[in-house]
């Protein structure tokens, strides 16, 4: 099982230039809004075209722009979650799962296949509802029993839970994780949301302004981004330029900070991250400890995030911490704060092409 | 009150006949020519769909004599089709009902395919995505997914295609001519009874096609309304 993208399309603005390559399972395709997510899976699914390149799945060509081929949506056999569903909304549950069986003309064999669907997505009693009945968790449901309906090969993901209330969201995406569990093909997975991606794919592929990033594990990705881009979109709230002296020291001009790394390989290095939730208070002269005022403290649900501007800095540092650390801060007061060594991770900038 | 009794009594309703089956039968035309044009052009590039619809549209903004003079530059028997419809096919049009329907059909197509369009335009194009994902064909799609979405778009397009075609004058006059009891529609009856300085039996007609006019649109908005029930009062 796999599936093999590599193409290029040209669109208002920017660029979309993908190159993925998907084994079975769950890949993400993190990017920010208007990265281009959701114009790829179009392409896979074959309902936009792309101006070049290739599609393949499991040896199958699904579009090859140099040996003209282009097979329409229905005959490539990918499965398609819209974002907002896109039930027909004239049709009843069992008239909308049945739009995907179609093409079994045994009347008998479609029988089964529903009861099997219907209870499997716990959609008992509401097959002769219309869409506009349903709650939104039911709406998904409907839409994921539709989709896998038709025994697609590959199935795409569009931001499934973006149209969902947060207290449902959690449900929805175990039992959507439960569903890809099941799944033998390969996943791809589209969503802005770092979170999602983590606690739902095995490898993430990063969409910059149209342009992939080799694929990496999602851990992998996570603990170690090599890129400003990766470290932004994967929530790094802490990014300044930064330049390296020493293999093991580089010098933060924004914070007026020289900091002590770990060594690493990486050139060129030209910024460095470090996650608010690695900032912390600590005693003066520990390393990588800088005095700083707190210029703002907000609460979040469960912690404070407190601004802080390292002496003779000219920009702040975002440090998240614990609510009973926070009390002992005031706004105007100065302590000193450490960003742990093996915490700051150093980063490339990578320019459009 | 007596005298306009009498009227109504020996009124001759033939143009009311002629008038209803005229907008009848041009508006079934319309029906499905106007929604299987609407569907092809939504599937036209850009160039290609600005300039076919704008071909489209033209009877729509063209006075109706305009056409009426190309329909007659088509159809007279002088002309090659008309003469050869007429010798080989025994079709007449000119000076007949079926010029009629011809005319009220071409001035009313646009409002029909114009409106069709607009109600597919509407449609979610996901729901037409989706369809295709799940390997529905191209027509299931369309008589499954596009038309019960763009149903009440279609139905007032239908209803104003009826209101324009009952109500042609300027080309039907040119190509089907006032014939009483054959060609003679309302609005023809109105211009010649003006001419003849009867204002009575005038005024009755003009009753009569604002009464069911009125009633038209009257039935459209109710629909309309209990269609789109997110539309609220400003």
């Amino acid at each position: 099982m796999s599936l093999s993208v590599n193409i290029i399309k040209r669109l208002p603005g920017f660029t979309l230039n993908v190159s993925l390559d998907a084994e079975a399972g769950v890949t993400a395709l993190l990017g920010a809004s208007g990265s281009g997510k959701s114009m790829t899976l179009r392409c896979i699914a074959g309902v936009e075209r792309p101006d070049e390149g290739s599609i393949v799945l499991d040896g199958r060509v699904l579009y090859d722009s140099k040996a003209k081929i282009d097979l329409p949506p229905q005959a490539r056999k990918v499965g398609y979650l819209f974002q907002r569903y896109a039930l027909f909304p004239s049709m009843t549950v069992l008239q909308n799962i049945d739009a995907g069986l179609s093409l079994e003309r045994e009347a008998r064999v479609r029988k089964e296949k529903h009861e099997r669907l219907i209870e499997r997505f716990h959609l008992q009693g509401l097959e002769h509802r219309l869409p506009r009945e349903l709650s939104g968790g039911q709406m998904q449901r409907v839409a994921l029993c539709r989709m896998l309906a038709g025994e697609p090969e590959a199935i795409l993901l569009d931001e499934p839970f973006a149209a969902l209330d947060s207290h449902l969201r959690w449900q929805m995406e175990a039992e959507v994780r439960e569903t890809l569990a099941g799944f033998s093909g390969v996943a791809l997975l589209v969503s802005h949301d770092r979170g999602e991606v983590y606690r739902m794919s095995k490898r993430v592929c990063v969409l910059n302004a149209g342009k992939s990033e080799p694929l990496l594990e999602t851990q992998a990705l996570f603990d170690h981004p090599r890129t400003l881009q990766t470290a932004l979109i994967t929530g790094c709230k802490n990014c300044p330029p930064a330049e390296r002296i020493t293999p093991e020291t580089v010098f933060v001009p924004e914070w007026n900070a020289k900091l002590a790394c770990a060594p690493d390989q990486a050139e060129n290095i030209t910024h460095v991250g470090i996650r608010a939730h690695y900032v912390a208070p600590c005693q003066a002269g520990a390393e990588n400890a800088l005095l700083c005022r707190v210029v703002d403290a907000a609460d979040d649900v469960l912690s404070r995030v407190l601004t802080l501007l390292p002496e003779g800095g000219m920009n702040v540092i975002r440090a998240e911490v614990s609510k009973t650390v926070g009390d002992t801060l005031q706004i105007g007061g100065e302590t000193w704060f450490c960003l742990p060594k093996e915490h700051i991770m150093l980063l490339k900038e990578t320019h459009e092409s | 009150m007596q005298e306009i009794w009498d009227i109504l009594k020996n009124l001759d309703y033939s143009p009311l006949w002629i008038s209803l089956k005229t907008g009848l039968v041009a508006t079934v035309i319309c029906f499905f020519l106007g929604i299987w044009t609407a569907r092809s052009v939504m599937r036209m590039g850009k160039r290609a769909k600005a300039f076919v619809d704008g071909l489209l549209t033209l009877p729509m903004v063209l006075p109706p004599t305009v056409a009426g003079f190309f329909l007659l530059l088509i159809f007279s028997l002088r002309r090659p089709i008309g003469s050869f419809l007429y010798d080989e096919l025994s079709i007449k049009v000119v000076q007949t009902w079926l010029g009629c329907v011809l005319a009220a059909g071409v001035i009313s197509f646009p409002l029909m395919y114009r409106n069709a369009r607009a109600a597919f335009e509407q449609v979610d194009i996901e729901l037409i995505y989706a369809g295709r994902t799940l390997g529905m064909s191209e027509r299931a799609i369309f008589w499954r997914v596009v038309l019960p979405s763009a149903g009440p778009g279609v139905v007032s397009g239908t209803i104003l295609t009826f209101a324009r075609a009952l109500g042609e004058y300027g080309a039907t006059s040119m190509l089907a001519g006032n014939i009483a009891g054959k060609t003679g529609t309302i609005s023809q009856r109105i211009a010649m009874v003006i001419q003849n300085g009867d204002y009575q039996t005038a005024g009755l007609w003009v009753a009569i096609i604002l009464l069911i006019s009125f009633g038209i649109v009257v039935v459209m908005n109710i629909f309309a309304d209990s269609k789109l029930r997110n539309v609220k009062k400003w």
